[in-house]
């Protein structure tokens, strides 16, 4: 069998892919319609959390995520070398704030659940909090801190992975958009076509983020990834005030909901830039990405809750993108049953640059035919919780 | 009644304010400033009124004509100290054109959303200045910095003072800072004699109409006679050296394309450096609204000043850098067309031959100025390019070699160049153009460009969380409609 990969996507998770396979000696294509990071990779915040994530199989693929990303910032740093600019990976720690009582128990029992899951998450009280983030609003009902939350700089993340990908060989093809599947006369997948012509591969990796649908439709194939729009505001540059990921508690029912109208919850922390990053807006919208000031309206007014400093901020940016929504809430990971040779890495929502290197070892390890670190049958495109979804459309 | 929103009130605007009224409108005029009048009739506030702005303002009866006769109209509301942050086009009706009213550095601003029937986008142009080494030492200005510091507070920017760049824009500045008291060593323009002999001499016969416009510039040569200003061609400012501020600039000749010649440097002190590429318009709003550009990248409008969104209206400099006199046709035809008029009434047939006039000079001004594509030979790796965010070229370069990038969008990510309070408006177009020129084959990857300002203006966190109020253009009854067209 030939170990050749057409990966379909420039974003964080093609580009972890990319990275992983090359390295385990797979001859890989990466294509993107676009840029590398030219998606949804480049308008997120770099999130690599577990505090929003509940007990289950998702927690357990971004607890061993967090694990690689340690490890990874290191080895990109010292691969690339100093000229390449830091992905800037931050174990900055993430504090959760329940703003009123009807939020307080909730988040103090989704924190018990966490914690037999084996998250480090500790109820702090009002003047632990405080010490922490001394600027918070001091009315807050609970607050739980989770250490480790941590974070890197996405656009420059998915750069560096891509880099490495290349220098251990991985080919990269921009500005050329997959158009179908290429079959042999038996019906069997032997490669892609493209605007610029065909390629051809053993195996063909969609990791289209939000887009993954576009392209599976593309190929015959229904695969239920919806975009979920976010929006952020950026502040101008300030002192340094915030010192951890603050999120509102309601960030947590916002993750794991299917609503499709407008939900804001907050997430603020600084950047290494000195600006602060105010989250974020989730609406399903399709792909529209025209302005709302009604969602940017939302996202301030409860940022506000809680640092009222930042009333006097100046907003001067904000930017936007599609996540890659699932049904069912779990990425979609492996090899796709109604078509042997084609695989899926995609639907990582709110989560992808955190998962983005857990789910290349996986897809890497499935690949290669070897036992993969985490069971990766939650995650199959065959999964039970997927199948009416592909039913359904198809 | 048609309800038509001006945005800016520099001279596109006001004539496009007062032509919708002529036309019987209800206009809502805005603009950032204090006062009206825009960067061209920037003066005084009128607190502190001074006797001699006529001396100091070409046009400026028209200006006073201009803004009296929107003031005194009650059909017409001014918003002064009003910013347009954010422009939404998602409803299937007008677009909402949200706002914030109130001293810019003051607390507590207002929101006010506005859904007028028809928008003219009159905001104008910004003064560009390229990137040389030195050029973020205190006492580099921009020539529209220091020409605003000259016409609004008297303020000369320094004792003495070199004025470099390209354009006829050097040659006002140069006036206004003699005027408050500098003495200018010289004004250093880069393009060559060739150069403005293409843009000017050809069919003379088109310029018959603007002899207003060459009295003008007359005029500015013959103050540089009375304030014996030496006025040099194919010079360019290549370096601005001091510790803590300028003391001395040097300047080199150029070949054409504006490549210093090696070994013609001349070192000249000065205490203050004003330096002036062109305009750059601000499209931000042109853009939140939908609008199409042109190649070039100005605003795409018809012969009716009409912009491919239906509705929208656009006059003077974001449509292409032309100055005063042909801002002021544009205005008056976008006014009135907006207002419902259409090009063939009669109180058009003028301004619509004015605008052909001064199209034709403005065209002439770009061949003769226009920044040339050598101009990236004096920058080096030390050299700041974003000034905000304190991003080199030698970090642009290696990022680029790094990465393999060929996006502009991951680049600014990467690098932070164009990312901070200015965003971009001073830097985002030399970026563009040094980053391309970073890659092997010249060109960048992405279809994005640093034009695009979602945010158009900043806005403090707490007014954006506030609600906003929402009214019509205009709250009372408009009068019945004004008399003439400039």
């Amino acid at each position: 069998m030939t170990n050749d990969v057409i990966i379909v996507g420039a974003g964080i998770v093609g580009a972890a892919c990319a990275r992983a396979l090359a390295m385990a000696g797979f001859d890989v294509t990466v294509i993107d319609r676009g840029t590398t990071a030219g998606g949804t990779s480049s308008a997120c915040e770099g999130n690599l959390l577990v505090s929003d994530k509940g007990p289950g199989r998702e927690l357990e693929l971004a607890q061993y995520a967090a694990t690689l990303w340690t490890q990874a910032a290191v080895d990109l740093r010292t691969e690339l070398g100093p000229d390449f600019p830091s992905v800037e990976y931050d174990p900055k720690g993430g504090l959760v704030v329940a703003t009123t009582d009807a939020g307080a128990a909730p988040l103090l029992a989704f924190a018990a659940g966490q914690r037999s899951a084996g998250v480090d998450a500790r109820v702090l009280d009002r003047a632990e909090a405080l010490s922490l983030e001394p600027d918070l609003a001091p009315d807050f009902r609970a607050a739980v801190f989770y250490p480790e939350d941590s974070q890197v700089q996405p656009t420059i993340a998915t750069e560096a992975l891509m880099a490495s990908a290349r220098r251990h060989g991985a080919r990269l093809i921009e500005n050329t958009p997959v158009t179908g599947v290429l079959r042999d006369s038996a019906g069997a997948l032997v490669g892609v076509t493209t605007a610029a012509g065909e390629l051809r591969a053993a195996r063909v990796l969609i990791a289209a983020g939000p887009w993954s649908g576009e392209v599976a439709a593309s190929f015959g194939l229904v695969l239920p990834v919806l975009p979920r729009r976010g929006e952020l505001l950026v502040t101008s540059r300030m002192r340094h005030r915030i010192f951890h990921k603050v999120y509102d508690a309601d960030y947590v029912g916002a993750v794991g909901s299917n609503d499709s109208a407008l939900q804001t919850s907050s997430v603020i922390e600084s950047t290494a830039g000195g600006t602060v990053l105010i989250g974020s807006s989730r609406q399903q919208i399709g792909f529209d990405c025209r302005l709302q000031v009604d969602a940017l309206a939302g996202i301030a007014a409860k940022a506000l809750r809680l640092f009222p400093f930042l009333a006097g901020a100046a907003v001067m940016r904000t930017y936007g993108g599609f996540r890659p929504f699932m049904p069912d809430h779990l990425p979609v990971i492996g090899e796709d049953p109604r078509l042997p040779g084609l695989w899926h890495a995609a639907g990582h929502e709110g989560a992808g640059i955190g998962l983005s290197l857990a789910t290349a070892e996986m897809i890497r390890d499935l690949m290669q035919g070897r036992p993969t670190r985490l069971d990766a049958a939650p995650f199959s495109p065959a999964r039970d919780s997927l199948a009416p979804h592909l039913e359904q459309a198809a | 009644m048609t309800a038509v929103l001006v945005i800016g009130a520099g001279p596109a605007g006001l004539a496009a304010a007062r032509a919708a009224r002529a036309r019987g409108a209800s206009v809502t005029l805005l603009d950032a400033a204090d006062e009206l009048g825009g960067q061209f009739w920037r003066h005084l506030p009128a607190s502190r009124p001074a006797s001699n702005e006529r001396v100091l303002h070409h046009g400026w009866d028209t200006f006073r004509d201009l803004a009296e006769t929107l003031e005194f109209d009650d059909g017409c509301r001014i918003l002064r100290q009003a910013s347009v942050f954010a422009i939404e086009t998602r409803g299937s009706g007008p677009a909402e054109v949200h706002i914030v009213v109130g001293e810019a550095d003051g607390a507590g601003r207002d929101r006010l959303v506005l859904r007028p029937d028809a928008i003219v986008v009159a905001t104008g142009a910004h003064d560009r200045t390229l990137p040389f080494p030195g050029w973020d030492l205190p006492g580099v200005f921009t020539g529209g910095a220091a020409q605003a510091l000259a016409k609004s507070e008297r303020l000369a920017v320094g004792e003495r003072v070199v004025v470099a760049g390209a354009g006829p824009f050097l040659l006002p500045v140069a006036a206004s800072l003699a005027a408050t008291g500098s003495r200018v060593v010289g004004v250093f323009e880069a393009n060559r004699v060739p150069a403005l002999v293409r843009g000017w001499l050809p069919k003379p016969w088109q310029l018959s109409g603007a002899v207003s416009k060459g009295g003008e510039l007359a005029g500015y040569v013959s103050g540089h006679l009375r304030h014996r200003i030496p006025y040099r061609l194919g010079r360019m400012v290549v370096g601005a050296h001091g510790t803590d501020r300028v003391e001395a600039v040097t300047i080199a000749a150029v070949a054409p394309d504006w490549t210093p010649i090696p070994g013609t440097e001349q070192r000249i002190e000065v205490d203050a450096v004003c330096v002036s590429h062109g305009f750059t318009p601000r499209l931000e709003l042109a853009i939140a609204a939908g609008c199409a550009l042109t190649a070039d990248r100005f605003v795409e409008v018809d012969a009716g000043q009409e912009t491919s969104v239906p509705g929208v209206y656009a006059a003077g400099e974001v449509t292409g850098i032309g100055g005063a006199d042909l801002a002021l046709a544009e205005g008056t035809i976008a006014g009135h067309v907006a207002a419902g008029g259409t090009l063939t009434d009669a109180e058009l047939q003028r301004p619509v031959r004015r605008r052909t006039t001064f199209t034709r000079f403005a065209e002439r001004l770009d061949a003769a100025h226009g920044i040339r594509s050598g101009w990236p030979a004096v920058v080096t790796d030390d050299t700041i390019v974003c000034r905000c965010e304190e991003v080199t070229y030698g970090q642009l370069r290696q990022t680029v070699s790094s990465t393999g990038s060929r996006s502009l969008r991951a680049l600014k990510l990467s690098t932070r160049a164009g990312l901070g309070i200015c965003q971009g408006r001073v830097c985002g177009r030399s970026v563009e153009t040094l980053l391309a020129g970073c890659q092997p084959d010249g060109l960048l990857g992405d279809p994005v460009s640093t034009d695009r300002r979602p945010i158009a203006g900043t806005i403090r966190l707490g007014e954006l969380a506030a609600a906003p109020t929402t009214a019509l253009p205009t709250t009372s009854t408009p009068s019945p409609s004004i008399e003439g067209t400039p």
